[in-house]
């Protein structure tokens, strides 16, 4: 048996497959050329790519770094890459970059807004990765107050005369219910906290800085700008905008007439106006109701609109998750005899906010988008810096290199928020 | 009980509402600062340089406005405002003046109830062209496209010239001056208008000037000036006496080199007035005797700050014209000192 010559005694030498099998030959013919239709289109976008490319990349290449004036740039990229050449000049990044970031905030005290954003990202952890451990919370809750302590400046006690006015809220919301019923402890602790911040924290808070001093450098905010002032205005919002946006969904829901109606009323009004209607009113209206001299600060003002705006659409988007949850899951909760915050908080909420989450994101996205629109009304966020910058005989008539840095510094943060929405929604997803 | 809370919080609201507009200089002298309403950036007349510092031929309006009041040209909050915003921010009180190249105009003056001090810069509508065009009088316009800012007096003016000299234009409506830039630039359109120091500033960033030219006709009156509410005749007259002392100054020869040594007195009667050394000007103007000589020292007079700022010596490169002092053919004026 063992001469049988037929049959082979070793392995035959393993062969490269064929070259239109393999490595990127396959590739290309299976997604770039895989029918008439598809290489046409290919072809088509090719040329387009290098189109756009073929304009672009020199430009961005043969560019100049260190001139202080558009003309210094222009003459540097004559000597250096011959006349007639078109490049960017982002000499006026390199000098301005301080400004679109940080406005026109005192340059010694840069270090503030920084840490502000460093302890932001530090603050925002616990809540995006449930991983970090829950205790870490309580930072992420004194945070805002840290935030705007820090960037403002100024008297310690105010952030903490208006802590002191959500421990009253909490305290009316935990305590209250025994003595005066849920429906007036609810209205307590709405009232308290505002009868506490409108009427009295402020004289509360000078008095205790009279007493004790603790203060830092105040800034003013019409020196508070760029892309720092594009980041408050934003966190803010996006912050403030989820949690009303919810009790405003579920107000839209209520049995009770005159909650309903409150918050119907304010949902349809705020989406039925243009944001830029709305900063309008605070940039201009709202100092005709005060009395002269009274200065409500302008960056607050837009801050509580953009809040506002951004709140509305929050609540229709919440109210779709809440419709597309199975009546079911109502009944179920009743059947097992919770209340309807429980029912709300461990049931409902959990799943309807799970549902929205692209449309929440895509909200978030929006809101700090349009961010930029508080340019018209004469804020220096990083748009309206790039008309200030301009307006220097230096760097008239830049315009694509101010705009790309600003459209770049949108893209990281948009970005990331849209990523960090595709993490959530992978980890979330319970369906098989 | 609460009916008279109410009312007793308004009417206090209302008492300090009248308070506080009764008397700008001693709410300016207050706070230390003056909140001077600028624009949120035009070549030449309002920019913020690389440290924040606002510069500019507006600017030094307030600066000599802050140096008279307060002794300190520094001593201001610069509240950068849009064209949709400005007379909102100075009729609220949010600014005390607004130098924010702005036209004097009827309505602005009577309805809106702003007074303006004076005259800063006379401007007028003029029209930038390619040479390439061949043109070189706007009565050849007839059908070009033409870059228009919205929203401003030039769209209406434009109309107006059009229309009065029988001729057609189709129009290329654009929010800001950068976007006009490009687009004239891009060819959108044949015919760049808006106001003629604005041109002359775009045309001095382009990468080959001297292929672009302005017409001579100007076809509107713009003068522009600083302006500050109704209702303060006070603050009114210090803003534009101070407006004057920078005019005066120039005409009289007092420049921020010999201002010290003129200060001390001279022969001239009126300088000295002016300076403070003889009558007593400052004190009619519930200011000290030195107000003047402090608001020219805070940028020179009037010639020296459109020199600097707008003048043939910058890039914009303006010449006088019509801003020249009213001795050399102009129509720089300012009432006497005395």
């Amino acid at each position: 048996m063992s001469n049988l010559s037929y049959v082979r005694t070793e392995m035959l030498q393993e062969q490269a497959p064929p070259v239109t099998q393999t490595g990127i030959v396959m590739w290309l013919r299976e997604n770039m050329f895989s029918s008439i239709g598809n290489s046409i289109l290919t072809i088509v976008s090719g040329v387009l790519i290098y189109m756009v490319l073929a304009s672009i990349v020199p430009w961005f290449w043969q560019s100049s770094w260190t001139a202080h004036s558009l003309g210094e740039c222009r003459e540097a990229i004559a000597h250096t890459y011959g006349e007639g050449t078109e490049g960017a000049c982002f000499s006026v990044i390199t000098e301005r970059y301080n400004q679109l970031l940080f406005g026109f905030y005192p340059s010694e005290l840069y270090w503030r807004p920084i840490l502000a954003f460093v302890l932001l990202l530090l603050a925002t952890a616990p809540v995006l990765f449930p991983a970090i451990p829950s205790k870490y919370l309580g930072f992420s809750a004194l945070y805002p107050f840290a935030g705007f302590w820090l960037i403002w400046g100024g008297s310690l006690w105010v952030p903490l005369a208006a802590i002191f006015g959500f421990a009253l809220a909490y305290a009316a919301a935990v305590y209250l219910p025994k003595v005066i019923g849920s429906l007036g402890s609810v209205i307590a602790a709405i009232l308290l906290p505002l009868i506490w911040w409108i009427g009295l924290s402020g004289s509360v808070a000078d008095g205790l800085q009279n007493v004790v001093p603790l203060a830092i450098q105040s800034v003013d905010s019409i020196n508070i700008g760029g892309f720092t002032l594009s980041v408050m205005i934003g966190i803010t919002g996006i912050t403030l905008s989820l949690p009303i946006g919810i009790l405003l969904a579920l107000g839209r829901q209520s049995n009770l007439f005159v909650v309903k109606t409150i918050c119907v009323g304010f949902i349809e009004f705020i989406r039925g106006v243009p944001l830029i209607t709305l900063l309008f009113v605070a940039s201009t209206l709202l100092n005709y109701f005060m009395p002269p001299g009274t200065s409500f600060d302008l960056i607050l003002r837009v801050m509580i609109m953009v809040t506002l705006f951004a709140s509305a659409y929050m609540a229709e988007v919440i109210r779709g998750g809440l419709a597309a949850l199975p009546k079911g899951q109502y009944e179920a909760a009743d059947a097992l005899g919770l209340d309807y915050w429980k029912a709300t908080r461990l049931i409902i909420m959990p799943q309807a906010l799970k549902i929205s989450i692209p449309n929440i994101v895509s909200n978030f996205i929006g809101l700090f988008k349009d961010t930029t629109l508080v340019s018209i009304i004469g804020l220096m966020d990083p748009i309206g810096l790039s008309t200030a910058i301009r307006a220097n005989q230096e760097w008239n008539g830049i315009v694509w290199e101010l705009f790309a840095f600003i459209a770049l510094l949108f893209w990281i943060v948009c970005f990331s928020m849209s990523r960090y929405s595709m993490y959530l929604e992978r980890k979330l997803k319970t369906g098989h | 009980m609460k009916k008279t809370i109410v009312l007793g919080t308004l009417a206090a609201v209302g008492l300090t509402a009248g308070m506080a507009s009764a008397g700008t200089l001693d709410d300016v002298k207050a706070k230390g600062e003056l909140a001077c309403g600028v624009s949120t950036g035009l070549v030449g007349f309002a920019a913020p340089d690389a440290n924040g510092e606002w510069a500019g031929f507006d600017v030094s309006v307030c600066r000599a406005v802050a140096a008279a009041v307060l002794g300190d040209p520094t001593a201001i909050k610069f509240v950068p405002l849009t064209g949709k915003t400005r007379f909102t921010a100075l009729a609220s009180g949010e600014v005390d003046v607004l130098a924010r190249n702005t036209t004097w105009t009827f309505s602005r003056d009577v309805d809106l109830k702003f007074t303006f001090v004076g005259v800063n810069y006379y401007d007028g509508q003029g029209f930038m062209v390619p040479k390439a065009l061949g043109v070189s009088s706007a009565t050849e316009l007839d059908g070009a496209t033409i870059c228009i800012q919205t929203g401003t007096t030039t769209e209406l003016n434009l109309a107006d010239y059009f229309r009065s000299n029988g001729m057609s234009y189709e129009p290329v409506p654009i929010e800001t001056n950068a976007e006009s830039q490009q687009n004239y630039l891009a060819g959108a359109c044949d015919v760049y208008t808006t106001d003629a120091s604005g041109l002359a500033a775009t045309r001095a960033t382009f990468e080959n000037p001297d292929d672009h030219m302005l017409l001579p006709e100007i076809v509107s009156k713009e003068p522009l000036g600083p302006l500050v509410r109704h209702g303060d005749d006070q603050w009114g007259d210090i803003v534009r006496w101070t407006l004057n002392a920078l005019i005066t100054a120039e005409e009289l020869g007092v420049t921020s080199a010999n201002l010290a040594e003129k200060s001390a007195g001279t022969d001239n009667p009126e300088i000295n007035r002016l300076l403070g050394s003889e009558g007593n000007l400052g004190e009619m103007l519930g200011l000290d005797a030195a107000w003047a000589a402090r608001a020219i020292a805070a940028g020179g007079n009037y010639g020296e700050i459109f020199e600097a700022n707008i003048g043939e010596s910058t890039a914009i490169g303006l010449s006088r014209g019509l801003n020249a002092q009213w001795t050399q053919g102009g129509l720089i004026y300012s009432p006497p000192f005395r």
